[in-house]
């Protein structure tokens, strides 16, 4: 057991003193259930309480404690009679952590939120302003509605019908969910549920579920559904493909936002790495938003695709790609994307993409 | 070792609650046998010293102080009993099932650890939970960032931190910090502070921290009563109220299409439809089946142009699919970015590159 064990256990005796003291007689059972505890651990605790007292230590001094019938008495324990306040991480943790949830629209109750706000700023005393120093927000992608259904499928055990939105394959498709739990990555919200589609458990980005609807059908997922572990979300599938890229400093956040295999630091701030993807279409796609600061090194037929599909992009524009890209002038912006348009763009600011939020 | 440490503990907390009186190190020392078994007084010294700390940790108000200030009397310690307890407080079960919830979406282990303690002591209040009420739901917020503790810790006790930090830009430097707040957005955690070196108010991206970071003194520094977090993260994005105008093929661009039916008003429930059109190709509308490969006979969208290169990032993702008409300055950024995708995709010998842009 490390230290912090025999705080978390100390911590938990000075409730449990309290408490016994109120509820002279409780079953061990059901003392254990509350403390959310094993019977056999309770017991330990029991007889640790037992050897402890005032100074002196002597039979008159220690704790009483008596089980033996299966129900617990408590005595001589007075100046443990009252729970102890909570310790200044304790009320960061749990007064973040409630305003965490309150920012969230549809996630729960506003009403109860506030209310417990307020007796536990009471309750945390000088300790409650210094919950200020973390901020959490995970509000954004969280579609009220989207939620606020999600949630009460779950809750009443409905299935939904999803229309939901593949963006790198740029379709929309319809599905038949059974909900098993609403859950957030990040900021990234997802409702993962049996899908019937692919007859196996998936996760559903709130943000891209165009309507949602529960359905008046018996939504439990099957039996050998488990729960996945949140850690697997991008879980390497051999099926995956395998794309080395080059970042350009102003691209180094890819590495940081996606699952990467290796990250190899190269000359001037770029970045090689290695990342996989279960889709044909999101690498091209990405490429093609990072204008040249992202270049794929292997396979060629993945770097070919890039070339290919921006080359077809600009005919559109009645550009040539070769013949204007050697002669771009130097931009000035920290991205310094090649320069070869007729029209000037204005300067570039050195903020990659929609997901990700630079720093000066 | 660890009962004996809990043991050890909870006699100190038993004997500094029961004092009515000041105790000196020694008269602890006898007061509590574990400290008495102690060989030499280095030992103890070391123990009582790491003793004190798991105790403020835990929230219990051990004060120090004597009889005789005049005199250069050893100072003594005892527990205040008026700051000892938890407030009377009263949670109904939902109440307190919503702070369960708060409390278990601290994934790491400085907060997780406080946040299960707190509820520890909250369960002394003799309420049990309704967990029924929450299935289903599981926000979390992970932090795996090495330098989150270090930095949380001394956000809360406003100690100063020295760390060295590598830009967007790949540039290195040592930073020193107040730092005044812990801000979590995109999935990403950021320190926002005043940077002393600079006299300026900075954010800094907790991944890009390299190494270690030393605190400096506890209490150093206030931090200002109005601190926009948000603002110190974000620079204010000004968002171009522009509408711009995109052709897009059928059945493609189905961010794009939400996006301006948006603009359209269309509740967000509705099925994504495509947006009226705002004129025909030259020759008038062209037979749907002749649309194929002729832009001008493809879906016409309007919407909002809000961020430029955000939305030219988007427009260049879809390749040959989309293409901007208006406002000219979109389409330059949008052929850049093809450009830059074109020539960078091109290269696959890492260092032999020269971009366009580096030329000269």
């Amino acid at each position: 057991m490390s230290p912090s064990g025999a705080t978390q256990r100390l911590s938990r005796l000075l409730a449990m003193v309290p408490w016994l003291l109120q509820h002279p007689g409780v079953p061990l059972a059901e003392a254990a259930q509350h403390f959310g505890i094993t019977e056999t651990q309770l017991v330990k605790d029991l007889e640790l309480l037992f050897v402890c007292g005032t100074p002196g230590h002597l039979p008159d001094d220690l704790i009483d404690a008596d089980w033996e019938s299966g129900r617990i008495f408590l005595g001589n324990a007075d100046p443990l009679s009252r729970p102890l306040r909570l310790g200044v991480d304790e009320a960061v943790a749990l007064l973040a952590g409630l305003r965490t949830l309150a920012d969230v629209p549809g996630l729960h109750d506003r009403d109860v939120l506030a209310t417990v706000l307020d007796k536990l700023s009471a309750a945390a005393g000088e300790a409650a302003p210094r919950a200020a120093a973390l901020h959490v927000d995970l509000s954004r992608g969280a579609q009220e509605h989207v939620l606020t259904a999600a949630r009460d499928a779950v809750r009443r055990g409905r299935r939904v019908r999803l229309r939901y939105l593949v963006p790198s394959r740029d379709e929309t498709t319809d599905r038949d969910v059974d909900p098993i739990r609403v859950l957030n990555e990040g900021d990234r919200w997802y409702v993962e549920g049996w899908c019937h589609r692919a007859e196996a458990v998936r996760r559903f980005r709130l943000d891209r579920i165009l309507t949602i609807d529960v359905l008046d059908v018996d939504g439990t997922p099957p039996a050998d559904a488990l729960a996945r572990d949140g850690d697997d979300l991008f879980s390497p599938s051999p099926d995956d493909l395998v794309v080395t890229v080059e970042l350009q400093p102003a691209a180094r956040w890819v590495a940081e936002y996606y699952p990467v295999d290796d990250v190899q630091e190269l000359t001037g701030g770029r970045l090689r790495v290695r990342l996989r993807t279960a889709s044909e279409d999101w690498l091209p796609r990405l490429a093609l938003r990072l204008g040249g600061q992202l270049v794929v090194v292997s396979p060629p037929q993945v770097a070919e695709r890039v070339r290919a599909l921006a080359g077809q992009a600009l005919a559109r524009y009645d550009q040539e790609p070769l013949a204007v890209a050697p002669t771009g002038t130097p931009t000035g912006t920290p991205a310094g994307v090649a320069a070869g348009a007729s029209t000037v763009a204005p300067a570039r600011p050195g903020r990659p993409a929609e997901d990700v939020t630079p720093l000066a | 070792m660890a009962p004996q440490r809990t043991e050890r503990l909870l006699n100190l907390v038993i004997a500094l609650v029961a004092t009515r009186r000041w105790l000196t190190k020694e008269q602890i020392r006898h007061a509590v046998p574990q400290y008495a078994e102690c060989e030499s007084g280095e030992s103890f010294d070391r123990m009582f010293e790491r003793d004190k700390e798991d105790l403020r940790e835990l929230g219990v108000p051990l004060v120090t102080g004597t009889y005789e200030p005049l005199f250069d009397d050893e100072p003594g310690y005892r527990i205040d009993r008026e700051s000892y307890a938890l407030p009377a407080l009263e949670f109904t079960a939902h109440e307190l099932a919503v702070l369960g919830l708060a409390s278990r979406v601290w994934q790491q282990a400085s907060l997780a650890g406080p946040a299960a303690r707190a509820m520890t002591k909250l369960r002394a209040l003799g309420v049990e939970v309704d967990a029924e009420s929450l299935v289903g739901v599981e926000p979390r917020v992970r932090a795996a960032e090495p330098a989150f503790d270090p930095l949380y810790a001394a956000t809360r006790d406003r100690a100063p931190v020295t760390f060295r930090y590598r830009r967007a830009d790949g540039e290195m430097s040592e930073r020193r910090v107040q730092p005044w707040a812990l801000t979590s957005r995109g999935g990403f955690w950021y320190v926002v502070g005043f940077d002393t070196d600079r006299g300026a108010e900075r954010a800094f991206k907790l991944s890009r921290v390299q190494g270690a970071v030393r605190a400096g003194k506890p209490g150093s520094f206030e931090v200002p009563a109005e601190v926009d977090v948000d603002a110190m993260v974000g620079p204010p994005s000004t968002v171009d109220t522009r509408t711009a105008v995109l052709q897009v093929r059928p059945g493609r661009g189905t961010t794009l299409r939400l996006q301006a039916r948006a603009l359209a008003g269309t509740p967000p429930e509705g099925v994504p439809q495509v947006a009226p059109a705002v004129g025909a190709g030259p020759g008038g509308a062209a037979p749907a089946d002749a649309a194929a490969d002729d832009p001008a006979a493809w879906d016409v969208l309007e919407l909002p142009v809000g961020d430029l290169w955000n939305l030219a990032e988007q427009v260049a993702s879809h390749g040959p699919d989309v293409v901007a008409v208006a406002p000219p300055d979109l389409r330059a950024a949008v052929v850049r970015l093809l450009t830059g995708a074109a020539t960078g995709a091109t290269v696959t010998v890492p260092g032999s590159r020269r971009r366009a842009g580096a030329a000269r």
